[in-house]
Parts: structure tokens; sequence; C-alpha cells
């Protein structure tokens, strides 16, 4: 039987250290919504996604309530858009038909972001495709719940530079598009190399084709709780450091399992993945910047900062995956830079740039998050970055993601405020020599080999 | 049978018990466990509940101990078994 230090241990984790499941997502696939036209289509979506998710914010608000556990978000993902539009959509406009019904539908059902408005290029691009990563900028600008992404690569089909370009270019444009909002629009829109296909955490949300009808995943989080344990082992040896991890990365995520499978139960959807991810809020204590700190990182950036990040990211993995009977999306430490109160303020004071971060994405999921740029970098510079770290994702076999926002009209030292959970960020310098020349090439990195490791 | 857990977290008073007590009698809610210590003047109280027969639903005798708890000045909340033992048991 459960005794009295084990109850206020858990009701210390939620009331004090910020623990909550991050997301409730149900992915939805809309391959039968496919029709001639695009009114048809929008008709056939609003029937399917409602039909399906019509109750998830009230079962989650129920679930919530009973459980005594913060579920923060409800959210929906889809089957990639310019699969699901590429029968009827003839020019951009109509895929941005779409993306506002979907943005209207989001807002009737409670959800508070749909991803899906993607299109999957690694390879190469359909003309559906392209008109989709055309749409984006537009699709952006007048909705404001919906994520967007484009997976350019993976590691068995290499990098398609083509699309990297392209994305450089889109980034810009939406930008452009959001200016009057600090370009927020980007912070919707993300890049990736390997994509999964459950990934329940947005921008990079999509309900890929290899998944079932619907099915539910959810994200847990917990960076406060990690960071609480942490501190009563000060000093000592990596082993109690890494145990000390693992234990508490099992707490939370069979918080998440029991969420995911009453859930499912509830609403009639099949269980997917628990996403083992420590997401960071900009609330103060809800930071892996503060973890990395804990460990013995003097600012997250510092020497030594890789290190510890790589073994957070596996002991999590490691107590987690005992908890849940599946796992799966990204399941790293997220290292956004606006979202994380203790990355905002590294950023801040010079500890950490964007180099640094590269190469920490090496290590952890999932990638150059929420990361503010000034307004005039040139698209080839962001086609550059975005291919650095694709390039990461192809060669390590792991995903990997880019979301950066040009914003427009600011520049290094200036700072901007998106609110919310995407939080505010300092301008970051970016490496001032270009590399036009690279990006204007044609075609693709072709995929890397896999033997002689090194 | 329905088990849930209340905890009670707060400034110690008289009469938290009676009043819990009380509120839970007259939700048809029966006592099956109950754990309690005071640290440094901060009362701590763990029960362990039976609500099969809860007339009200759930969430109402959620919200209903979170008011009691107000007017008491303690922090109660009434969460099902099931989060503590996933948690600390495997």
């Amino acid at each position: 039987m459960i005794n009295l230090n084990e109850a206020i241990e858990t009701l210390r984790m939620i009331r004090q250290d910020n623990l909550d499941v991050r997301t409730v997502t149900v992915g939805i696939s809309l391959l039968d919504c496919a029709a001639s036209s695009v009114d048809e289509i929008c008709t056939r979506i609003r029937k399917k996604i409602t039909e399906t998710a019509g109750r998830l914010a009230v079962t989650a608000d129920d679930i919530s309530r009973e459980f005594g556990i913060p579920i923060v978000n409800k959210r929906i993902s889809v089957t990639p858009i310019s699969i699901v539009g590429a029968s009827a959509c003839r020019c951009p406009q109509d895929f941005v038909r779409i993306a506002v019904t979907l943005d209207e539908l989001a807002e009737e059902l409670g959800v508070n972001f749909l991803g899906g408005y993607s299109a999957i290029v690694s390879k190469g691009m359909t003309e559906s495709d392209r008109l989709l990563i055309q749409s984006i900028p537009e699709a952006l600008a007048c909705t404001s719940r919906i994520c967007s992404s484009v997976n350019v690569g993976s590691t068995k089909t290499g990098i398609n530079m083509d699309a990297v370009r392209l994305m450089g270019e889109i980034i810009k444009a939406t930008a452009a598009a959001t200016a009057d909002s600090d370009s927020s629009g980007c912070t919707k829109l993300v890049v990736l190399c390997n994509a999964p296909d459950d990934n329940p955490f947005m921008a990079g949300a999509f309900h890929g084709v290899t998944e079932p009808d619907a099915v539910i995943n959810v994200g847990v989080s917990g960076p406060g709780v990690v960071k609480y344990a942490l501190e009563s082992v000060r000093g000592e040896s990596f082993e109690v450091l890494c145990e000390t991890i693992k234990k508490t990365a099992f707490k939370i995520t069979r918080v998440g399992q029991l969420v995911a499978q009453e859930a499912s139960r509830r609403l009639g959807i099949p269980f997917g993945i628990i996403d083992l991810s420590l997401a960071p809020t900009p609330a103060v204590g809800d930071s892996v910047a503060d973890i990395l700190h804990e460990i013995g990182i003097g600012k997250a950036g510092a020497p030594g900062t890789t290190a510890a990040l790589a073994l957070l990211n596996d002991q999590v993995k490691k107590g987690g995956v005992m908890a849940s009977s599946y796992v799966g999306g990204l399941s790293g430490a997220f290292i956004p830079v606006s979202e994380d109160q203790g990355m905002i303020d590294a950023a801040e004071c010079g500890a950490l740039t964007i180099e640094k971060l590269e190469a920490m994405t090496c290590v952890c999921s999932v990638g150059l998050d929420m990361i503010a740029i000034p307004g005039d970098t040139p698209a080839s510079t962001v086609s550059g970055i975005i291919a650095d770290e694709a390039a990461i994702g192809m060669v390590n076999q792991k995903t990997t993601a880019v979301r950066i926002i040009p914003v427009v009209g600011k520049t290094t030292g200036d700072s901007v405020e998106f609110g919310g959970l995407l939080g505010h960020a300092p301008i970051m310098p970016v490496n001032n020599f270009g590399c036009e020349d690279f990006i204007s090439r044609t075609g693709r990195i072709p995929a890397p080999i896999h033997s002689f490791k090194n | 049978m329905n088990r849930s857990i209340i905890t009670v977290v707060g400034k110690d008073t008289v009469g938290i018990i009676a009043k819990v007590c009380t509120y839970l009698a007259e939700q048809q809610i029966n006592i099956l466990d109950i754990t309690q210590t005071i640290v440094q003047g901060y009362f701590n109280m763990m029960m362990i509940v039976d609500t099969s027969h809860i007339s009200d639903n759930f969430k109402t005798i959620v919200s209903g101990l979170d008011d009691l708890g107000n007017s008491i000045g303690v922090q109660i909340k009434c969460q099902r078994e099931e989060i503590f033992e996933k948690m600390h048991r495997i």
C-alpha cells in the first residue's frame, strides 16, 4: 500500500516541480479524405476529425481532474496534407483553404495546436509537395493553431538539397508574412531529417502513413522533477547521478503511461507511444539548462555541456523505457532556447552560441529549436544551417530539426517575445560568412555509407 | 472497489480531521486507512478511501474537498489511487 512519504513525493512533483503531461496528441489518418475537389476534402476532413477527436479536450480534462495531474496540451496530428490534398489542390491557395479548415476545427475542438501541414520530401518532391511548401507562409500567417513541418532528408535517402534550398526561402517568407507579430509564423514551422511518424510534440507532429487510422501518443515532461531529485545528490559519483535520473524518469514516464492508457480506453482509440522527452517551459525551474547546471555545468554552453547532455538524455531513456510499454516519437531532452529560462539566460550572457547548440544536438533530440536570429540573415545561410543539422541527423541515424526564426527588423542584441509556452528569446548572432555557392547546387546529398564507422 | 487517495497538507490547526471526515461521511465515502503526522508544525495526512458509493460524481468530490481545504487553510487533494501505484510500484 502507498505510504505517506510516497504520496507527498508525488504531490511535490506536481505542485512544486511542475510535473505534468505535456501533451495528449491524437493522430488521425486523413488518407480516406482525399477527393477530387478541395471543398469535398475539407468536408470529409471536418467529419473525420470531429468524429474521432470530438471528445478529446473534455476527456483529457476529466482525466486530469481525477488523477490530479495537469494535462497541459490537447493536440491533433494528421496525415501530411501534401498527400491528402494531392488529388485536388492545383495551386498553393488550395492548400491554404485546407489549412484554414483545420484551424477552425482545432479551435472548435479546444485543441491548441494541430500538426501535419507537412510534406515528406526526403528524396524528391511531388508537384503537390511543392505546392504545399509554397503555401506555408500564407497558411501560417492566416491561421493560429496550425503547425507545419517538412522532412528534407533521412539516413536511408540522403538529403534533398533542393528542398533545403527552398525551405531557407520559405522560412524567410514566413518570417516576412508574420512580420507584425515578430515573425511568429516561424515558431510553427520545423524542418526535419529522419522525422518520426508518431511524434506527439509540435511543431513536428504529423500522423505518418505507417500508422493506424487513429492513435493516441503522449508526451511527458518533468525537467523540474529531475532537477529537484539531483539537488539531493550534489557531489556524488556519476553512478549515483545516473541512477537518480533513471529512477526519476521512470516515475515521470509511468504517469504518462497511465494517462495514455486511460485516454485510450475512454476515447476508444488505440494507444500508440509515450514520447520520453524532457520538455522545458519558460516557467522558472522547468528547465533542461537548470538540470545541466545541477549536474555541474556553470552555464549551458560551457565546456562539458555536450557530455552532460548525452548522459542526461541516455539516462532518461533508460529509466523511461521500462516504465512504458511502447516508446517512440522524439524521446530525448529538448533544448529549445526561447522555451527554457536557463537557455535564455545562457544565450543572453554569451555562454551559449548556435555552434554549441549544434554540437549539443548531436547527442539529444531534437535540433536547433526556437532560436531567434537576425532578420537580415540571407535565405542561403538559413538553408546552410538546415543542411548542417540534417547532416548530423542523416549520419547519426537520429532525428534532427531546425526551427529558427529570422525576426524581421531585429538584429543581434535585440530580444523577441512570443508569449505563452513559446517564451521569449534574445536574437543570437549567426556566422556572417556565406554558403551561397554550396546551397545553389541542385540535387541531393547521397545517403551515407554505414560501414567503416568513425 | 474504487480506491482514491486524499492528501491534506498545511499548517496544523484544530479540527482538520473532523471536518474532512464529516465531509466524507456526507458523501458516502468510506475511509480505509489514515496516516497522519506533524512535521515542524505542518500537518500531513493521507487517507485511502473507497469512492464506489459516492452520490455525486468524482469531479464534484474533488472540487468539494478543494473548497473545504480553502476554508480550513490547508490543501486537500483527492486523486485516484492508480497515479501513486503506477509511480511508486513496479
